[in-house]
């Protein structure tokens, strides 16, 4: 796998028409927000002053940004674990976000959970359990709600392709295609599954092709391009919206990190990592952003550092802030 | 004897068995090169092999249901969950299939499922589960839950040989914390044998799993209170060493149960009603329980520590108990 992909060309960036100049620089905001996210969390995390674990999505950013960026928002979300820029798009304030990550006084989750697992009902976002493949069929029935009530509604969900190898995919993602659900499923392949090579998690040459057993349109895109991340998952969307049922988009990537941080990761070839590094999906926009007159570096340079002062400082007060009250722990359990 | 943490003694288990036997095979996620989230597995597959070291897809019901299918073709598979709180996804596994087989077929499902367990380390709802009542309720299924190394080691042999599908549960709160001499090479502790592991005239605390040591604790600052408490370590909540505890009782006639788990429908109610039944002329006070309260187990510090069973709590109503 190392030597084939050391090869490999590096793509350009394909510019999409459904995009419009002011459209791009928001994505580059959005992932430039999950980027920093991770950096700073990254930094906190080794001077030992982190909560929970970092599962940083370095390298996920045009997945979770580009596709989340073509819902409305009456369409709904169900993210996995490597989808921070998803909830940026979706408008949850920084600090709301750091409130439930750090399990923080304030947090939507009263400190009962952390990380992204919160749900954001009036954003429409609802965040993944644990255990993986668990939400497919929940964002299948939300869907099914929709199409049931008649609300024009799409659903869009993620999973890692290491999730992809549960039960519940298949069964969410059958139930989904026998319906014709407005569900679109979106496999983040980023090589590894923890340290499981892909070619220990499935046989198959490309999991969009599971797409033919299930009767649904597939297909495997280049998850480091922003732009063709928007315009697989437009086109899926809006077919959802047509009514004419659930699609499945595999996005390959990188996970640049390890699985969390406690983690080196050095079970993953350095070749690897290097030329994964050169498909940067933030670097390669920037550049792509650049060479067409949209922003100039300055002006990244610029967006950059509000955005790192910003989630340095929204860090900061989160992680003064107090634990919710012990008594939280026995409110909830039922309504 | 050599020392080890309780990790390193099931890492023993598992090599000296794999040794001995060629039939007994590991599988998991991230168990082989990796050697597994927690590391009991670390080295395995240099000296097994990836064929008896096997990393597998993200897939417990095939884990699970793989393991059953290889043990009904002759191998010994020990499963691990790389926490056990995944171990839903292959429930149906455990508790229709595995469970049911010997009772329907007359054939030995000779698996272990095995993992860690357990909160305390703000790991959330998801990953903190005690998910032994589960199983404990489902006949067929062997449960076993170790609070020391060398008991860890002996039972986890044991469960490796025994003809019946066995839950194996790892404190990893207990996993580096805890060392003591462990006998190398063959040792067995037979399933459903429980352990006095303090003996004591006026109070008995039934306990498994990580309590066994909050018990521990307790038991000796009530001891600088005048008290003398036996603390019974269960080891296997099935088959349950029955004659030990209510022995124990009988002699104490004071009793507190506890465990980590959530209280209602906990194991510590099974016992609770094996002391009232066999032992109620014995007792001089209320049967209690300390366990935690019925809730998932929160992430954020003050919310877990509220929620889980402590060593204040557990003296507490040991307190009660004796003063009764
Ligand atoms: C059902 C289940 N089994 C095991 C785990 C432990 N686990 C957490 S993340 C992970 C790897 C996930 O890989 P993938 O789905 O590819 O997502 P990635 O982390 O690579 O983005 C594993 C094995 C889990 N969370 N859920
Ligand atoms: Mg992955």
């Amino acid at each position: 796998m190392a030597d084939v992909v050391a090869t490999a060309e590096i793509p350009e960036i394909v510019p999409t028409r459904l995009l419009n100049d002011q459209q791009r620089v928001a994505l580059l905001r959005w992932m430039l927000h999950a980027r920093i996210f991770d950096e700073v969390t990254i930094r906190l995390y080794r001077q030992g002053k982190m909560f929970g674990s970092v599962f940083a999505q370095i390298g996920h950013e045009a997945i979770s940004v580009g596709s989340a960026a073509v819902l409305q928002p009456e369409d709904a979300i169900f993210p996995m674990h490597r989808d921070l820029g998803a909830h940026f798009v979706r408008g949850v304030p920084l600090r709301t976000i750091a409130l439930n990550h750090l399990a923080r006084q304030g947090s939507m989750m009263r400190g009962t959970d952390g990380t992204g697992h919160y749900a954001d009902p009036q954003r429409k976002l609802y965040g993944n359990i644990s255990h993986l493949g668990a939400m497919i069929p929940v964002a299948v029935g939300y869907a099914l709600a929709a199409q049931l009530k008649g609300e024009p509604i799409v659903v869009l969900n993620y999973i890692g392709e290491g999730g992809a190898q549960t039960g519940e995919f298949h069964e969410g993602l059958n139930f989904a295609a026998v319906r014709k659900a407005p569900f679109v499923l979106i496999i983040e392949n980023n090589q590894y599954a923890y340290s499981t090579p892909t070619t220990e998690e499935y046989a198959c040459k490309k999991l969009s092709d599971r797409a033919i057993g299930y009767g649904i349109p597939g297909e495997t895109i280049d998850g480091t391009d922003v732009e063709r991340v928007y315009e697989a998952t437009f086109y899926a969307v809006e077919r959802a919206r047509n009514g004419e049922g659930p699609s499945l988009i595999e996005a390959i990537c990188m996970r640049m990190r390890g699985h969390a941080e406690h983690d080196n990761a050095s079970y993953v070839p350095r070749e690897l990592l290097e030329y994964w590094k050169k498909r940067d999906p933030l670097l390669r926009y920037q550049r792509f952003l650049i060479d067409n007159g949209i922003l100039s570096e300055a002006e990244i340079q610029q967006m950059r550092r509000e955005i790192e002062a910003e989630t340095v400082r929204v860090l900061d007060e989160v992680l003064q802030l107090p634990f919710p009250p012990a008594e939280e722990a026995f409110k909830n359990v039922f309504l | 004897m050599p020392t080890m943490t309780l990790l390193q003694a099931i890492s023993d288990a598992l090599r000296y068995e794999m040794r001995r036997d060629e039939r007994v095979f590991l599988l998991g996620e991230d168990i082989a090169e990796f050697g597994g989230a927690f590391k009991v597995t670390k080295g395995f597959v240099e000296e097994f092999g990836k064929q008896r070291v096997i990393n597998t897809p993200i897939s417990e019901a095939a884990i699970i249901g793989g393991a059953i299918g290889a043990a009904l073709n002759g191998l010994i598979p020990v499963a691990e969950m790389q926490f056990m709180d995944f171990i839903t996804n292959g429930f149906n596994q455990l508790v229709n299939v595995a469970a049911t087989t010997a009772y329907r077929w007359g054939l030995p499902v000779p698996i272990v499922v095995r993992g860690p367990v357990g909160g305390g380390m703000s790991a959330g709802p998801f990953h903190s589960r005690s998910a032994e009542a589960w199983f404990a309720h489902t006949p067929g299924l062997k449960v076993v839950f170790p609070a020391f190394p060398a008991d860890a080691k002996g039972l986890l042999i044991a469960a490796i040989r025994d003809p019946n599908p066995v839950l194996f549960f790892e404190h990893k709160g207990l996993y580096r914390k805890i060392r003591e001499d462990v006998p190398e090479g063959e040792h067995v502790v037979p399933l459903g044998t429980a352990r006095i592991v303090r003996p004591g005239a006026d109070l008995s605390i039934i306990a498994y799993g990580r309590m066994v040591h909050t018990a521990l604790e307790v038991a000796a600052r009530l001891e600088s209170e005048g008290a003398s408490v036996e603390v019974v370590d269960i080891r296997t909540l099935v088959p349950l060493d029955e004659a030990t505890v209510i022995d124990s009782v009988k002699r104490t006639n004071r009793v507190v149960i506890t465990h980590e788990a959530t209280l209602t429908a906990g194991f510590g109610a099974e016992i609770a009603a094996r002391i009232a039944d066999k032992a109620f002329e014995y007792l001089d006070a209320p049967i209690r329980r300390v366990a935690a309260f019925d809730a998932p187990v929160p992430m954020a510090p003050p919310l877990e520590q509220a929620m889980l069973p402590s060593a204040e709590k557990l003296l507490d109503t040991c307190r009660q108990v004796l003063e009764y």
